[in-house]
């Protein structure tokens, strides 16, 4: 690693046995393992990014899930939703790792429908149209993807294990949402409309995703001498604008940045102004579905509440029943 | 190569920092069960009878996903939505053979007499009870015809069963347990149980009813009424372990075989059906 | 010791679940997950964990049944096993090359 901060481990004579024990491990590039000791910050740090990141998955769903029932022919019904599935299962993934650090389900999703906690804004945009499931895979998942390969190699293991595992189940939401694109694009006028149009809509949040500029992250740094985080901001996002431009150019769409243009000296794409406001507008909960998506999560929440109840009702019972079945037979013998 | 390279185990896929994801070649089944003949006219109908009962059912359970009750309930009837689309796209995708149509043609733009849907998959998604108490119901009888329908005369018909048959086996299962937790767990639970069992027995009785083309069809097809003493075992078990009577009361009138259908299903194909017909012609 | 993120305020207990990948090997932990009870924890770990066909067998063991050995006592619990080279065979240099040894 050439652009990580390392953990500042000059002054070993005041701090614990514990600590140096994983601060060498962190700088071993070793991985922390659920029971070790850890700084209270590091775990903290950790609730919070993996409990936000299951928050996503989960609120994620619902844009597409949108779209399921309206899916223009059986085989997109059917990937879309294993797509969807999948994002359930991946949101469960992160919640039992964040469960190894001791934060529980029930405290993470009462505290996200409770509006707590926080989860990726992109979601809190709209997705009135079928080409929203195109460019969600093309950008939004590719933009996910970028941050979540590095994610695999977290220092927490528990971690970098769910990551592991979603990268390879997202390989084809990204490649599923990049050919809804392709299909569209060599579709009728309407079809290519209805495309460049979503791109269009979906461009800037998608890059917005890797959040704020680095002179302006706060937490970045840390999690970077953690080892939680690998790459930078800014880093990440570059690498992503690099890696559009030419798969634009196989859609045939026009990506909404007139500034964007290529730098010989630096061999990147440059880009333009992203316009912040619109970030801490959303990020604020002020975005065109931030109310709507959570009011659907809390409604899915309470409306089940009966069930989950009724389910831990039926285990005491049964649990009781064969533990009477056991008394009276070892009575009888 | 740089330092991000995660090799990701036995599936053989590989990323790079870029977030490239190289998916090694793997064999992939067969998404849909074909067969090498056309279908007759017939035949064609039949396959209609029980694919649009498996479209109309995968369309009702895709709308549960990211509503259910729980995370690992969303995956669960996620899982059953796409087994029941599979079963729909085999089953449509074999009567398009007869005109030549395809199962897209079959699904989108057919308009609601030309459906063959049962009434019970009509039923709306109501609570947890009431898709728990239509799954069971609808699963169970799907069990028994399957199972027998693997020994159809026609090939195709017997593939498509073959598959199918290990899939609705688990949906059986996923919706007894379900009938049995909710039926014994709290009094909240039972009485809504019980509410949607009685509510759904109305339509149970036009499962097993035969029509004209199941004389056309013998050895082919599986006559419904001889479905019905192997559904009334398989359920009696589950109903006396859950300590709920069998509902009686009236029967429904039924007809979705000949296109008579509830008020709900017009609701359901207008929802599926809008984006395809907004663009004639459009491939997707 | 339990696992850690079991929590007795849960109403449906925490599960850690093993799939076997195929059979000849070990079952391997996975993760975890949610259910009320045994015979849904099986099911769910099913239709959580073998969407692409990833095994051939599950286990699920209520979190709270599982002991660990003690994290803070690691070196020493673990000590002993160094220092006894001898138990794998690359110990004995001495018959290297001789076959079927």
């Amino acid at each position: 690693m050439t652009n990580t901060i390392t953990p500042d481990t000059s002054a070993t004579a005041d701090i614990s046995v514990e600590e140096q024990q994983f601060n060498d491990l962190i700088e071993a590039d070793s991985r922390i393992e659920p029971r070790d000791w850890m700084p209270e910050g590091y775990r903290k740090s950790l609730v919070r990014q993996i409990s936000q990141h299951a928050h996503s998955e989960i609120i994620g769903m619902q844009p597409e899930s949108n779209w399921i029932t309206r899916a223009p022919s059986l085989k997109r019904k059917a990937i879309l939703m294993a797509k969807v599935q999948d994002e359930a299962g991946h949101g469960l993934y992160l919640y039992s790792a964040a469960q190894t650090l001791g934060a529980t389900r029930d405290d993470m999703t009462d505290a996200l429908i409770a509006g707590k906690a926080r989860y990726s804004s992109i979601f809190n945009y709209p997705t009135p149209t079928w080409a929203d499931m195109g460019s969600i895979g093309w950008l939004v998942d590719g933009a996910a993807i970028c941050n979540q390969v590095p994610l695999c190699r977290a220092s927490y293991g528990p971690y970098g294990r769910a990551m592991v595992r979603i990268c390879k189940e997202e390989s084809f939401h990204q490649r599923q949402g990049f050919e809804i694109l392709l299909e569209l694009m060599a579709g009728t006028q309407e079809q290519r409309q209805m495309a460049q149009e979503s791109v269009d809509r979906w461009y800037w949040p998608a890059l917005m995703m890797f959040g704020p500029p680095d002179d302006d992250s706060p937490n970045s740094a840390q999690s970077m001498a953690w080892k939680i985080k690998r790459h930078s901001n800014d880093e990440l996002r570059q690498r992503f604008v690099n890696m559009l431009v030419p798969q634009a150019a196989v859609l045939g769409v026009t990506l909404p940045d007139p500034d964007l243009h290529f730098n010989e000296q630096t061999q990147q794409w440059d880009l333009g102004e992203i316009d912040w406001t619109e970030f801490h507008e959303v990020l604020a909960g002020r975005g065109p579905n931030n109310a709507q998506r959570l009011q659907r999560r809390r409604d899915a929440h309470e409306d089940g509440a009966w069930v989950r109840d009724a389910a831990a009702a039926y285990a005491i019972k049964q649990t009781a029943r064969k533990q009477f079945a056991r008394t009276a037979e070892m009575a009888s013998k | 190569m740089s330092d991000d390279t995660v090799n990701i185990d036995s599936a053989g896929a590989d990323a790079d920092d870029h977030g490239h994801v190289a998916v090694a070649v793997t064999t992939l089944d067969a998404e849909l069960i074909e067969g090498t003949s056309n279908a007759t006219p017939d035949i064609a109908e039949y396959a209609l009878w029980l694919g649009d009962d498996a479209l109309v059912l995968a369309q009702q359970l895709g709308a549960w996903i990211s509503r259910a009750p729980e995370l690992e309930e969303d995956v669960a009837l996620g899982n059953v939505a796409l087994d029941l689309i599979g079963h729909a796209r085999s089953l449509l995708h074999y009567a398009g053979t007869a005109t030549n149509r395809t199962e897209d043609d079959l699904a989108y733009w057919r308009t609601e007499p030309d459906f063959r849907s049962l009434h019970i998959v009509e039923q709306p998604n109501g609570d947890f009870a009431h898709t728990i108490a239509r799954q069971f119901v609808v699963s169970h009888y799907v069990f028994e015809l399957y199972s027998r329908l693997r020994a159809s005369a026609d090939e195709t018909l017997a593939a498509i069963a073959a598959k199918a048959v290990k899939e609705v086996d688990y949906h059986r299962d996923h919706a007894s347990q379900w009938v049995l937790r909710l039926a014994q767990g709290t009094d909240e639970s039972r009485r809504r149980m019980i509410t949607a069992l009685s509510d759904l027995w109305p339509y149970v009785e036009e499962i097993f009813r035969d029509e004209p083309l199941i004389d056309r069809l013998e050895g082919i097809a599986v006559r419904p009424s001889s479905l019905r003493p192997a559904f009334d075992a398989a359920i009696a078990p589950v109903f006396a372990e859950a300590e709920v009577e069998l509902p009686s009361g009236f029967v429904a009138s039924g007809g979705g075989r000949i296109g008579k259908h509830s008020e709900h299903l017009a609701f359901l194909l207008a929802e599926m059906q809008v984006l395809t017909r907004a663009h004639p012609g459009a491939s997707w | 010791m339990t696992t850690p993120g079991d929590s007795a305020s849960e109403i449906w207990p925490l599960w850690e679940v093993f799939v076997r990948s195929n059979r000849g090997l070990s079952h391997v932990h996975v993760g975890s997950l949610h259910a009320p009870d045994e015979t849904l924890a099986v099911r769910n770990a099913r239709d959580l964990y073998t969407r692409r066909s990833e095994g051939v067998s599950v286990w699920v063991v209520p979190a709270a049944a599982i002991t660990t050995s003690d994290p803070d006592a690691k070196g020493a619990f673990f000590e002993s096993s160094a220092g006894k080279n001898y138990r794998h065979a690359s110990y004995y240099s001495k018959s290297e090359g001789v076959k079927h040894l």
